[in-house]
Order: C-alpha cells, then structure tokens, then sequence
C-alpha cells in the first residue's frame, strides 16, 4: 500500500480541501481492499466517520431519509424500510456478509467500484484503472462483465445491489458540492456510462460528499428483488433484477425494474415498463418485455449466458409479481 | 498515528504506520494472535473481530479509524480456563479440524446471535417482518461470511444452534 495522510474530518466542510489525489473513507471495506492492491493510491484520506450522518429519519412527505454513514446492515434491519420499501432490505441482505455490511456504509456502497478482474490486476491492461492502456476484458475473462450499456473502450459492470434496488424505487442521492452547496440527484443521473472514458463513473467531482439518500414515499405493488450468483450467499450478481410491481383489475399498473450484472450502471429501462404498464400479465407479454430490455445486449464471450439468463429472471420475477 | 483502543477490556495505544490494518495491529503490534489472517481482502472471514460488539473484519479497517473503540477479540470471549458459551460449543461439538478458522467463526456466530436477538431479519428470512428463527438455513446465510478450508461446516452449525439453544434457557 502507498503511503497516506490521514485526516479525520468531523463536518463536511473538512473535506471541501480534497483535492483529486486525495479519498474519502468511510466502511474502508471497498477503497482499503483496492489500495492494498494499489489499484487505488490516495495520498490523502479523510476519515467521515465521526460526522454526524447516521440517522433514518421520516421525511415530511412520507419518505425516508437515510444518511451517508447508515450501515448497510442498519439499513436492512430498520423496520419502516422492511414494512414499506422490502426490496431495498432484501438488496442489501443478499449483498456481502454479515461483517461487510456492518461496516459498509450507504454512500460507500453506491460508489464501490467495479470487480472486473482486470481493473483489480495492475499487471494488465485496464482503461478503467489506466486510461488508455487497454480493456483486458474485451476478448479476456469476462464471464462477470456487461452486456447492455458498454462502450468499446470498458464492459465493466457497476456490482451494487443496494444501488439496483434503490434505482427501482426512485430515490434521489443528496450531495455536498465542494462549494458548500447542496445538490439533489435522481440516482439514475449520479452514474455516467463508460463512453470514452471509463475512469469517470459519477458526475461527482472531488471534495463532493454524498450526505444522504432520499427514499420517495411508499407506492403500492409487489417488491422482489432476485439475484443470481454463483453460490447461494457470499457473491456478486451475475444478474439481479429489482422489482416494484402492482396489477389493478387484471392489467399492470406499476412495474419499476431495475436490474443489476449486466451494465456499467444499474440499468433501467423505461421501455419496458412503458410497455407492460396497462396490459393483463402474460407470458408473451414478458417475453416482449424482455425482448425490449435486451435489444441492444451485446456478449462478449464469456458472459454471453447473461442475455438469455437476464431474459429467464425477469420473466420469473414478473410472473410471481403478478401471480 | 496515535490511536487508543480499548481492547478486552484494556486501554492499549499504538503508535503505529497510517496504512496499519486492525488485524495487523492486532496481530503484530499487541500480541493478540487469535484473529487470523486468511485472505486480507474480505473474503473469508478468518480476521472477524468485533467493534462496540459488531462483528467485523479487522483486515479491512484501518487501526487508526478506530481510535476510542471498544474492540473484543477471541482472546476476549473467554479463556482456556473460562470458555465462553460458543467456544464450549465448538469444543464439544467438534467444530473444527485444522482450527484456522475458528477464532473468527466464534467471534461470527457469538454477534450474530445477538443480531437474530436484535429481530434481524437475513436474505433467507421469508416475512421479513417477523421475528427470525434460528433453524439450519438461517445459520447457513447469516455464517456465510466466514469460510472454512477444512469444511468442518457440519458441526460448526451444530455447535452455533447448541450456544443459541443454551442461550436461550
Ligand atoms: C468479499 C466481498 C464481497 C462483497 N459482496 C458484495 C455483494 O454481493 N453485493 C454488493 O452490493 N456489494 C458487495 N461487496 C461490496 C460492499 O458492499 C462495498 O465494499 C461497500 O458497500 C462499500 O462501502 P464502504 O462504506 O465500506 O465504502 P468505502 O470503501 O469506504 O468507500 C468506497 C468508495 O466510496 C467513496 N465514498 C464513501 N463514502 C462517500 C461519501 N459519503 N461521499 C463521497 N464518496 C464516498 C470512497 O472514497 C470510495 O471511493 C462486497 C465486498 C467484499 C469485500
Ligand atoms: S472492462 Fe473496464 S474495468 Fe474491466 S478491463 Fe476493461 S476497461 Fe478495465
Ligand atoms: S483475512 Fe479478513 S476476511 Fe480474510
Ligand atoms: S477448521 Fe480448518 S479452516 Fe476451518
């Protein structure tokens, strides 16, 4: 591991002095697993945890909001999340281990980075980690890669659950510019796609904080959130889809999909949904969904076996949300 | 960076490198052997300690984050003369070969009865608004974060139920 400064920072300001070689560390459990790699190498970390960010408090519109230091196992076990948003629970219950998420924390999770091997080995060539050297995955070992939302230049996948669900449910991340203004962002506009440069996955900029993440209030309908993996506990999505789904007399109308495994960011669709949303559930209407979903998936080899295995657990989630 | 930690009970300073991990603190700078060190990166579990009675793995925190807490380590749960109630467990339910693994998987399972204590739920629990039981499924995911070479798994589940059991009465 390189050497470091260490700060600990104990009001968000503290960190307004970041500046782009510099990290903010909070579980540890992602950055430290990196840095011993070298694959990530601050010069200077600044230490949240001692800021006052760990409450779940009700927001005034019936939404929740979770601060950036909330344990991912607090998160799961609150019991205003496991009554009203049970697919972020279940999320996060199926991500890591009983350790892991004692120590992840909600900003961490969202901006843990990708498990592509080659990003982790400093030894091959990586745009991601080296802009410019290569992707070695790309005609590599690339059965845990993407196929919807890459570029020719990265097919790494984004190995949240936690983000999967909450991209279902439509929450909003809040942000603490640099500038000590305070920013809130759809979830789905905190991600950028690879493009030409894979080194940039968020918008964030240095010396931002993510401070919290805003649930909307509850909505009616099913939630599932199904992942599948290479053992039953203990592993990262090759596929994951998180569902909120309700059907009124006969016929859909709600299905907020979000999946996870198979893009750069968790993905969602609004064609599909758009194209269940008033139709009665039926296997041929699945299938049209998935076909919709899947239209511009691309394998790369090894990870091939993730369209039609995308294409089966959407179809089975659907089915037992509408069942 | 100076840190002081609390440790079994005993207030320790280290004085020690910024890039010092808990479990290379523990480990190499205060004599606390127990906590092993399997893979470094989170994976199997060997470093589980706990902090302020969370279970843990020491081999990715730093020490220096951790100045003020309260950290328990295997050396703590018991002794070889006073065992603990999961270590007794272990002993009689044979729940090791090599033993490698074993500090960790009692500092694992002695947290995680109290998380089943505290109502939470896991990715097996089927209403995850009910209290949880504690039947082999739920010993199985809720322990999955702590691996074992030798695949003593068998008794390791016998001698958890058998502690949550005891625990119980
Ligand atoms: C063996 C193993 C298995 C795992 N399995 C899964 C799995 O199945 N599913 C899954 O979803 N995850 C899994 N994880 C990943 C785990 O969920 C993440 O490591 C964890 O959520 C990261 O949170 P953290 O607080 O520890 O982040 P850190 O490691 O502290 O930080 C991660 C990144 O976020 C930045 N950051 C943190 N907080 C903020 C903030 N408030 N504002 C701005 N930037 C911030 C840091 O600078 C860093 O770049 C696994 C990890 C391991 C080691
Ligand atoms: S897929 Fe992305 S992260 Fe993986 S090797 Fe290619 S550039 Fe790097
Ligand atoms: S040594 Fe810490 S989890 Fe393996
Ligand atoms: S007893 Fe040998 S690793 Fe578990």
């Amino acid at each position: 591991m390189k050497p470091f400064a260490y700060d600990r920072a104990t009001h968000p300001s503290d960190i307004a002095f970041a500046d782009a070689g510099a990290a903010i560390i909070a579980g540890g459990t992602n950055l430290l697993d990196l840095m011993k790699l070298e694959v990530m190498t601050p010069d200077r970390l600044f230490d949240i945890n001692r800021m006052d960010l760990s409450s779940i408090q009700q927001t005034e519109n019936g939404g929740l909001k979770v601060e950036t230091l909330v344990t991912n196992s607090d998160l799961a076990a609150d019991m205003r999340v496991r009554q009203h948003w049970p697919v972020l629970s279940r999320a996060l219950l199926a991500g890591a281990s009983g350790q892991l998420r004692n120590k992840a924390t909600t900003g961490g999770n969202l901006l843990q980075r990708t498990r592509c091997h080659y990003f982790y080995d400093t030894a091959m060539p990586c745009n991601k980690r080296e802009p410019g050297s290569g992707c070695g995955a790309m005609g590599g070992v690339n059965r845990i890669n993407a196929v919807l939302g890459t570029s020719d230049k990265c097919i790494a996948t984004h190995p949240s659950d936690m983000a999967v669900a909450l991209r279902a449910l439509g929450a909003t991340v809040e942000v603490r510019k640099k500038s000590g203004a305070v920013q809130s962002l759809p979830l789905g506009t905190l991600y950028v796609l690879p493009g030409d440069t894979p080194e940039r996955e968020t918008v964030l900029e240095a010396g931002d904080l993510i401070t919290a993440v805003c649930l909307p209030p509850p909505v009616k309908g099913r939630q599932i959130y199904r992942k599948v993996r290479d053992r039953a506990s203990y592993a990262f999505a090759l596929v994951s889809v998180a569902a909120v789904v309700e059907v009124v007399d006969g016929k859909i109308a709600r299905a907020d999909l979000a999946f996870g495994g198979l893009a750069p960011v968790p993905w969602r669709d609004g064609a599909v949904e758009e194209l269940l949303i008033g139709n009665a559930p039926s296997t041929s209407l699945f299938d049209a969904a998935a076909d919709q979903l899947l239209r511009t998936a691309k394998g790369h080899g090894g990870n091939d076996f993730k369209i039609p295995l995308a294409r089966r657990t959407l179809k089975a989630v659907l089915e037992e949300a509408t069942r | 960076m100076k840190t002081d930690l609390l440790i079994n009970g005993n207030r320790r300073t280290l004085d020690a490198d910024n890039r010092t991990s808990l479990l290379d603190a523990l480990r190499h700078h205060l004599g606390l052997t127990g906590a092993k060190k399997g893979c470094d990166h989170g994976q199997c579990g060997a470093c589980t300690v706990l902090i302020n009675g969370r279970r843990i793995n020491a081999c990715l925190t730093l020490a220096c984050m951790h100045d003020g807490d309260e950290i328990t380590t295997i050396e703590g749960l018991g002794s070889a003369e006073a065992l603990s109630p999961m270590q007794r467990a272990f002993v009689n339910h044979d729940g090791f070969q090599c033993g490698y693994c074993t500090p960790g998987q009692i500092c694992s399972a002695t947290a995680m009865l109290e998380e089943i204590e505290a109502g939470w739920p896991s990715h097996v629990t089927a209403d995850m608004t009910a209290k949880p039981s504690l039947d082999e499924h739920e010993i199985g995911e809720r322990m999955s974060g702590n691996l074992c070479r030798c695949a003593a798994y068998p008794n390791i589940v016998d001698a958890i139920r058998d502690a949550a059991w005891r625990d119980q009465e």
